[in-house]
């Protein structure tokens, strides 16, 4: 396994940053919602809302656990563990920005969006995502993009967080070619 | 994506015996999350999507029933009520027969209620599909007991420690056993009050016999749960007559004014008898919970869905049983 860093501890904040200020050139000071995907994106959400509101008023916060809408719960070897959902504010014509670490099959954020509209009908819903790896099973794409890595099917793509992980990094791993 | 749970799948629920306390722990913490959905505008979630669960009641119980449907249909399962009483049993069909035919259907998972103890690990051998056991005869209750765990916990976190009295008709309930064996493994201390005649020499070694009111008060409990008198299975004479057993046994208007006084919680497993169990001023007293035990329930039963995993669908139906 070769292991190659696509983002460091400096590069991360700056991205973030620049996510911030992207959402921030489209939404300026309108009621605003920030939803992170456990368990990485929650960090990202988390970010994103501190950077936010150094420039604007509040925003609201949630955060979405999809254990329940996976499609692939029969294909598990061990069921993950769930947490649940936290959505506190009213999602009928919320602006939300939905938040993960990596997009890669689109599989996730369509579990995601399904457990948004479950809670009721928002505005619009915006995906950002730190990192965009490709290979995409379902039509979705990320409003807000950190960074894309150009990635085979069986790389993995690993985002690592402080909060969670003890550093800030973003690491490719490729198979050794045979 | 890796999931983060370690516990190798279980496919049956058939007592509480069978679980660890990092297990009861594991089916409580899911609970938290699916009682959470019923505050949402849908309160449905799709993860058995697709999956049959079928209830099979041998002996009547519309309340479990129909918390299992509701928990099922929650969870998005399709879910058929297999009507003992009117079915092919009644012709003398065997149970394994009957098994057969619903394996052949391909039901995912089997709700099992038997008058007769045994019959849920009877039938959970011989097919592929997770078993729950909805109470079979004097045996076991699993369901109930980890829905009161649950319930507990809302009212006490921290639950080692505390106390629980279980009052009333122990020789004749299941519900007694599986919730003194819950209770004792999340570290909760257990006594048992009723009548000499229907408190068993069985119970466990950890329960404490109270053999009048005034040591269940010196025991102090946080929680009196009161167990349902089973007139229906009353056959013996074990008590004078339902009045006596309320002023002895039940909570009288004295009893409940101390208990309020104390701040003591009332649970029960309902359908309560009035003047029998309790008088009618409990069922409306703040810290009475067996309400709450009926909304409990419905998420401890989907997150019991949840936590078992039927076996693959081999080409036989039933399952061949070695040994």
């Amino acid at each position: 396994m070769q292991e190659h860093t696509i983002l460091d501890e400096t590069d991360i904040p700056a991205v973030i940053r620049r996510l911030a200020a992207q959402i921030l050139e489209r939404h300026g000071d309108a009621p605003l919602a920030v939803v992170g995907i456990r368990t990485r994106g929650v960090t990202l959400a988390d970010r994103l809302v501190q950077e936010l509101q150094r420039h604007r008023g509040d925003v609201d916060r949630g955060t979405l656990d999809i254990s329940l809408y996976r499609d692939d719960l029969d294909n598990l070897a061990a069921l993950p563990h769930v947490e649940g959902s936290d959505i506190s504010f009213d999602i009928e014509g919320a602006r939300i920005i939905l938040c993960d670490d990596v997009l890669f099959t689109g599989r996730t954020i369509r579990a995601a969006m399904n457990v948004l509209l479950d809670y009721g009908r928002p505005e619009r819903i915006e995906l950002a995502v730190l990192a965009d790896r490709g290979h995409r099973e379902l039509p979705i794409a990320a409003t807000y993009t950190g960074v894309t890595v150009d990635t085979r099917h069986d790389d993995y793509l690993r985002v690592h967080f402080t909060e969670t992980d003890r550093e800030d990094r973003v690491i490719h791993y490729t198979p050794e070619a045979s | 994506m890796n999931p983060d749970s370690a516990s190798p799948p279980r496919k049956d629920l058939l007592t509480i015996e069978d679980l660890d306390r990092e297990e009861i722990l594991a089916i409580l913490d899911t609970a938290k999350p699916f009682k959470d959905l019923f505050t949402r505008s849908v309160k449905k979630v799709p993860t058995l999507r697709g999956k049959t669960v079928l209830n099979l009641f041998y002996e009547p119980s519309t309340r479990t029933r129909t918390s299992f449907e509701i928990a099922a249909k929650r969870l998005s399962a399709d879910v058929t009520n297999f009507a003992v009483s009117t079915s092919s049993v009644v012709k003398g069909e065997s149970i394994l027969d009957t098994i057969d035919t619903l394996q052949a259907m391909k039901v995912d998972y089997m709700i099992v209620r038997h008058q007769v103890s045994g019959v849920p690990e009877y039938i959970a051998r011989h097919t592929h599909a997770a078993v729950i056991n909805a109470g079979d005869g004097y045996h076991a209750h699993p369901t109930q007991a980890l829905l009161d765990a649950f319930t507990f916990q809302e009212v006490f976190p921290e639950m080692e420690g505390k106390r629980i009295v279980v009052a009333g008709d122990i020789l004749h309930s299941r519900v007694a056993r599986s919730v003194f064996e819950v209770m004792h493994k999340l570290g909760v201390e257990v006594g048992a009050f009723g009548p000499a005649t229907l408190v068993p020499d069985t119970v466990p070694d950890y329960v404490r016999p109270l053999a009048s009111f005034d040591e269940v008060l010196e025991f102090n409990p946080h929680v009196l749960y009161l167990l349902r008198l089973q007139l229906e299975r009353q056959q013996a004479n074990f008590f004078p007559s339902m009045r006596e057993y309320h002023r002895q046994y039940g909570v009288t208007a004295e009893r409940f004014h101390i208990l309020r006084e104390r701040g003591a919680w009332i649970m029960h497993p309902g359908p309560v008898n009035r003047g029998v169990e309790l008088v009618d001023d409990v069922m409306t007293y703040e810290r009475t919970l067996i309400n709450t035990q009926v909304e409990n329930g419905i998420a401890t039963r989907m997150a019991i869905l949840y936590h078992l995993t039927p076996e693959e669908q081999k080409r036989s139906p039933r399952k061949e049983v070695t040994a």
